[in-house]
């Protein structure tokens, strides 16, 4: 067989710059902890903040991750992901509720093997009601973004009514489990229990999903596909089917995040899953669409300076997720690590 | 011809409002390699992607091995074993070319043989096997592109312009890994510009012109008859 003469490509290690400009989303995280540490001054308030940060990026995360794959990989814009954060929370509670022998033991593992089984219960009807919205509302309108747009906000004001007749229109207050109640004290700063639970959680479904997404074939079936759909069904896999899965995986973990988000507040409503996707969204658009990785920085970013920002200069909170997502854009237009930029 | 591998009867495929191909009846034999050829614009990009199913034929039918293939889905026909490659490589550019390749052996684990195979035929897949696909050159990529396709065993390879903007030293590559698919007995289907390929290829070719096929019959025939393709094509292939 004939090589090409002569062609011997040589590999150079990136420049400084390169790789400072490669690593710079990872390196945000870090050095916006840093300047709140700078401005924040006291130790202790810093560490309850940063923590607090974390703990809220990680849930941010957990409900964003599903959105952004179904976006970069089915092009869909659904703005119904919103109502199974709502089902997610009150599927939740409502088993938190039946298993109240459990949450109001003094006993950890009681009390977490609760919050693995609302989680699990929330998961499961979030996921099967993300089958079925994928088969009754996404699937005539794939390709059609105004009418994505439309027919997923009517889903998400349906399902929002629906919520209200089974479990009635005003928000229920909830405790959280006997173990996950209160603080504990660290360098002289108060960290609530359930906010370093969040946090494993967070960390613990990141890694999962990395694993998943780069050392298992299915996962390089979905990274591709986010790329070039075309060219992965003429290598002989069903997309279709991979497309259904990532949208009951989407929908499930906005279950997940449902429940989590919920035990945070200590309050649920029908209309909170609304709520929370202009955060979900943000996240999805600075991390850039299609992209894991940038969705768990963009939401440990909103977090963190969502808490800190609340801190110093309270009046300003609002609006600084919104002057974020401004200055990533004008930084990077697709977003921080986009993996759709070919579409 | 007696059993051919694909036969295309009375093809008629649409793209939004225009009508692209207008009767395809096409007959590709098992083993060898058939090119496809015509002027730009004429089909033959359609005729490739209708055959693997990215667009559906309005209608006529498509029979691979003697099944009907005509309204079968794309995932389907390519477990059939049609191997595709298309005019812009296809190429997942923030993956690996370890995990382009991976992926593209759909049946089952990367063989160590098949892979030292490609290797030979493109020696700066080796060397780039950890880099992500989007950092490669132009041809690398196209490099890829086939060495995906041969990264397991197809009954029919079909190929759109893999010399395309390619050096002279990289088409030299890809007409020898091409060569040696069609030693190994390979079915290909190839559409391609530069005569030289297709001459030094091409066992059978097919002319298209308006969405049809307007000739048929062996390279040789072809290579030989000035007359023949200056009619054909508008031009002759001693230019070449």
């Amino acid at each position: 067989m004939t090589a090409a003469p002569g062609h011997a490509p040589k590999i150079s290690a990136l420049s400084m710059t390169q790789s400072i400009g490669k690593m710079m989303p990872l390196l945000l995280v870090p050095i916006l902890v840093v300047l709140g540490f700078l401005s924040i001054g006291s130790t202790s308030s810093w560490l309850t903040l940063t923590v607090s940060g974390l703990a809220m990026g990680m849930m941010i995360f957990i409900m964003a991750s599903g959105l952004t794959l179904v976006f970069g990989l089915m092009d869909v814009i659904n703005f119904g992901h919103g109502a199974f954060i709502s089902v997610g929370a009150y599927v939740g509670i409502s088993a938190l509720l039946a298993l109240e022998g459990w949450t109001g033991a003094p006993s950890l593992v009681l009390n977490v093997a609760a919050v693995l089984a609302a989680v699990v219960a929330a998961m499961c009807v979030t996921g099967l009601l993300g089958w079925g919205f994928e088969r009754v509302i996404v699937r005539p309108v794939y390709g059609a973004h105004l009418k994505q747009i439309l027919v997923t906000v009517g889903g998400l004001i349906v399902i929002e009514q629906l919520i209200q007749v089974v479990w009635g229109p005003d928000e229920i207050f909830l405790t959280r489990p006997e173990m996950l109640k209160g603080a504990v004290t660290f360098a002289g700063a108060a960290i609530e229990k359930y906010r370093l639970l969040a946090v494993v959680f967070g960390l613990a479904l990141f890694v999962a999903m990395r694993l998943v997404l780069k050392r298992t074939k299915i996962g390089l079936i979905v990274r591709a596909g986010v790329q070039n759909g075309e060219m992965v069904e003429a290598l002989g896999y069903r997309l279709k089917l991979v497309f259904i899965g990532v949208f009951v995986a989407g929908s499930a973990l906005a279950g997940l995040g449902g429940v989590m988000w919920g035990l945070y507040q200590e309050v649920i409503t029908a209309g909170m899953g609304e709520e929370m996707m202009i955060l979900v969204f943000i996240v999805v658009i600075i991390g850039g669409l299609g992209s894991v990785e940038g969705a768990f920085i963009g939401a440990l970013l909103v977090g963190l300076l969502q808490n800190y920002v609340a801190f110093l200069e309270p009046k300003l909170a609002l609006i600084s997720n919104i002057a974020l997502m401004t200055a990533i854009l004008m930084w990077r237009p697709q977003g921080m690590m986009p993996v759709v930029k070919a579409k | 011809m007696s059993d051919p591998i694909l036969e295309l009867s009375g093809v008629h495929t649409d793209i939004a409002q225009y009508h692209i191909l207008q009767g395809v009846d096409l007959v590709v034999p098992r083993g060898g390699v058939t090119m496809l050829l015509g002027r730009n614009g004429v089909g033959k990009t359609t005729t490739l992607r209708t055959i693997i199913g990215h667009w559906q034929a309005k209608s006529g039918s498509l029979r691979f091995n003697g099944t009907h293939i005509t309204a079968m889905p794309t995932p389907a026909r390519a477990r059939l074993g049609i191997g595709f490659v298309p005019e812009d490589m296809g190429i997942f550019s923030d993956l690996t070319v370890e995990e382009n390749m991976v992926l593209a052996a759909a049946s089952g684990p990367l063989e160590q043989a098949r892979l030292e195979w490609i290797f030979s035929a493109f020696p700066p897949l080796r060397t780039f096997w950890k880099s992500e696909a989007g950092n490669l050159s132009g041809g690398q990529k196209q490099m890829l592109s086939i060495a995906r396709v041969m990264a397991e065993e197809r009954q029919l390879y079909l190929i759109d312009e893999p010399t395309k903007g390619l050096a002279p030293a990289i088409v030299s590559t890809m007409a020898g890994a091409l060569r040696d698919l069609k030693t190994r007995g390979a079915s290909i289907l190839l559409v391609e510009q530069n005569f030289a390929v297709a001459k030094a290829l091409g066992d059978t070719a097919a002319v298209m012109d308006d969405g049809r096929i307007v000739w048929a019959g062996t390279m040789a025939e072809l290579a030989g008859d000035a007359a023949l393709q200056e009619r054909l094509m508008g031009l002759s292939m001693e230019a070449h």
